[in-house]
């Protein structure tokens, strides 16, 4: 079983403000912690996962700076055989199409049965980049997977639906899987893992090495713009309680109390 | 002519809210473009189905037909991609649901199509379509143009805007199918029910809602404290529900479940819109967050902008206090 998995390295803005970088068409990460995105850890597992009980190999694909190595390592770590991250600034990196394509460039000349993505980024929250991907190498896909059983050439997919509805869908093989949060556990990194990860295959390409023409990817050739970046004003109809954490907490308790809600 | 096609959805004999949501753009993007407003409901004795949608004013396309009893992306695709080369829409919608990011990529890249997901907002500028979207979980918009196209394509947040009401009778008109014959690279296996749990979240009439805040199932008594005092059952945020501090059935919006409690408090919790949209039955919201920004506190009707952990224990001990 040959597998490819597609991971990306998203800031966590879960915490704190986030302001617009001077041009105002970026975002402003510097202060920001940057880790794998939730649903691709989940991936990684399921792909982990899937080679342990029906042998193969997992390759892990990622578009992103040299900082994320040190997430690409933890993806070996924990089981995934080789890695290649693909570092290019004309990639315009808002279009999921263009970075699907970029993807695409990566894995089709290759042997796979298997392809996971996430579901959706954290980041940008686009959640189109796999199915995207999927008709760009022509297989079969299934979106928002939360079960994956694999026989006889063929998988099943348990698709989330809204409300905690699955639906149950059959595919053959190759396929890509957009992968729900929830799926698995995610496992630590074993030690031996970790050093083991440091010995794997990291190859860095950009978009000449993987023969892919910078005008199939680039801004001109995404057919959005992304014209503009703003904070949105937020309006809050919430009375806010102030005061140090204990008069908080005494003011909400009456309020609660008197208010007759509790 | 710029017609803007919808494609509505449905699922288990029941149209989906979705369908009529997007309703609420497409009349003024089709007026814009100079067009109309088409809507495409493919599906099996889906008649009564186009008769509550054309109530909306809209010409219906109707493709009735026992190939379609079950969405499947390939089949969608087949017939999107045959009925965009007849009419010729200006641009398609379609929902941001389990459904529309099953199709809308793949479609987008057939038929190169430009293409933004997830969008909450629609307008035309100078015969440009410009679509809204949010990044970063609600903290930056972000405006993005589709270039010039015969055909652009957009999928639609869910409960992002209000169905509108029905108005005047519009037509019912059933085209053939486009596609012939079964395809078989995607089967429909069947549907599994969400599973029923020791409490049903949905008639609480107190909750207390926890998120990744949390940090750890070890802090689930700070919680779980409060909740007995004021007799609220537990849920949480899918996050709570993935790191396994609950199970699934507690889970609260879109791919969990809507609630509908008097009260609703939750901590850790930062108010992503599929949590949201579970949560817009509550009567009053009560958010404990130490995050000043988070879009929890834009559906709150109380606000404690704090850590957790300084809060909610000695709210827990006022309101015994206080309840005697
Ligand atoms: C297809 C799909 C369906 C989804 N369906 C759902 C759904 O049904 N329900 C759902 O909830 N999500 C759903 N999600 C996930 C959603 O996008 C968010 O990822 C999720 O809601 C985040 O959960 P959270 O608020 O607990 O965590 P985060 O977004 O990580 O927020 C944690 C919050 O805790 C605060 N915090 C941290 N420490 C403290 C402290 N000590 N005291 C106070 N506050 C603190 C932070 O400021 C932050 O705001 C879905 C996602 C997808 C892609
Ligand atoms: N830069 C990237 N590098 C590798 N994979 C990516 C990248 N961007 C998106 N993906 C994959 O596509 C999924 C969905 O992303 P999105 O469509 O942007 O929400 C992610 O969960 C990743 O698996």
């Amino acid at each position: 079983m040959k597998i490819f998995t597609c991971i990306k390295y998203v800031p966590d803005t879960s915490e704190a403000e986030v302001k617009l970088d001077s041009e105002g068409t970026g975002v402003d990460s510097s202060r920001f912690s940057f880790d794998i995105n939730d649903a691709d850890n989940y991936a990684v597992e399921e792909s982990v996962l899937i080679k342990e009980k029906h042998d193969g190999d997992v390759t892990v694909v990622s578009i992103g700076p040299k900082n994320s190595d040190v997430m690409i390592r933890m993806a070996m770590a924990k089981g995934c055989d080789r890695a290649i991250r693909i570092e290019d600034e004309r990639i315009a990196a808002h279009d999921p199409l263009m970075v699907a394509k970029v993807l695409a460039g990566a894995i089709k000349d290759q042997e796979f049965d298997l392809v996971f993505t996430g579901c959706m980024a954290e980041d940008y929250g686009q959640a189109a980049t796999g199915v995207a991907l999927a008709e760009l190498l022509g297989v079969s896909h299934a979106a928002y997977v939360k079960k994956v059983e694999i026989e006889d050439g063929k998988v099943k997919a348990h698709r989330e639906l809204e409300g905690g509805l699955r639906e149950v869908v059959e595919i053959s093989l190759p396929a890509v899987l957009t992968i729900q949060t929830g799926i698995n556990e995610p496992r630590y990194a074993p030690i031996r893992g970790i050093r083991q990860a440091q010995k794997k295959e990291l190859k860095v390409m950009n978009l000449d090495d993987l023969g892919i023409p910078e005008g199939e990817v680039n801004a001109e050739a995404s057919r959005i713009v992304l014209e503009k970046l703003y904070i949105p004003v937020v309006e809050s109809k919430a009375e806010i309680i102030e005061g140090e954490p204990e008069e908080k907490a005494e003011k909400l308790a009456s309020i609660l109390v008197k208010g007759g809600l509790v | 002519m710029g017609n803007v096609l919808v494609l509505a959805e449905h699922r288990q004999g029941e149209l989906r809210d979705i369908s009529i949501e997007m309703l609420a753009l497409a009349p003024s993007v089709a007026e814009a473009l100079g067009g109309e407003v088409m809507v495409l409901l493919l599906g099996s004795e889906v008649g009564p189905m186009a008769e509550k949608i054309a109530g909306h004013g809209v010409k219906v396309l109707v493709v009735d037909d026992p190939l379609f009893a079950d969405y499947n992306s390939d089949k969608y695709q087949k017939v999107l991609s045959a009925l965009i080369d007849d009419y010729k829409p200006k641009l398609v919608m379609m929902g941001q649901t389990a459904q529309g990011v099953d199709l809308a990529p793949a479609l987008a890249v057939e038929k190169g199509l430009p293409f933004v997901p997830d969008i909450i907002g629609l307008e035309v500028e100078g015969g440009v379509i410009k679509a809204t979207r949010q990044l970063y979980s609600g903290k930056v918009n972000a405006q993005v143009a589709l270039k010039e196209a015969d055909t652009g394509l957009v999928t639609v947040r869910e409960a992002a805007f209000e169905a509108p009401d029905p108005s005047t009778a519009g037509a019912v008109e059933k085209i053939d199918s486009p596609l012939k014959e079964d395809l078989d690279y995607r089967k429909f296996v069947e549907y599994i029910e969400a599973e029923i749990g020791d409490v049903d979240i949905t008639q609480s009439e107190i909750l207390v809602g926890i998120g990744r805040g949390l940090k750890e199932d070890k802090n689930l008594p700070v919680a779980e404290a409060l909740a007995e005092v004021i007799k609220a059952d537990l849920c949480g945020s899918r996050a709570a529900c993935d790191a396994g501090w609950l199970p699934d059935d507690r889970q609260v919006g879109t791919s969990g479940k809507t609630v509908q409690p008097k009260l609703y408090i939750c901590m850790g919790i930062s108010g992503a819109f599929q949590h949201i949209a579970g949560i817009k039955g509550a009567k009053t919201i009560v958010a404990i967050n130490k995050d000043p920004n988070a879009p929890i506190f834009a559906e709150a009707d109380y606000a404690i902008i704090d850590d957790l952990h300084k809060i909610v224990p000695q709210l827990t001990e006022k309101l015994k206090e206080l309840k005697g």
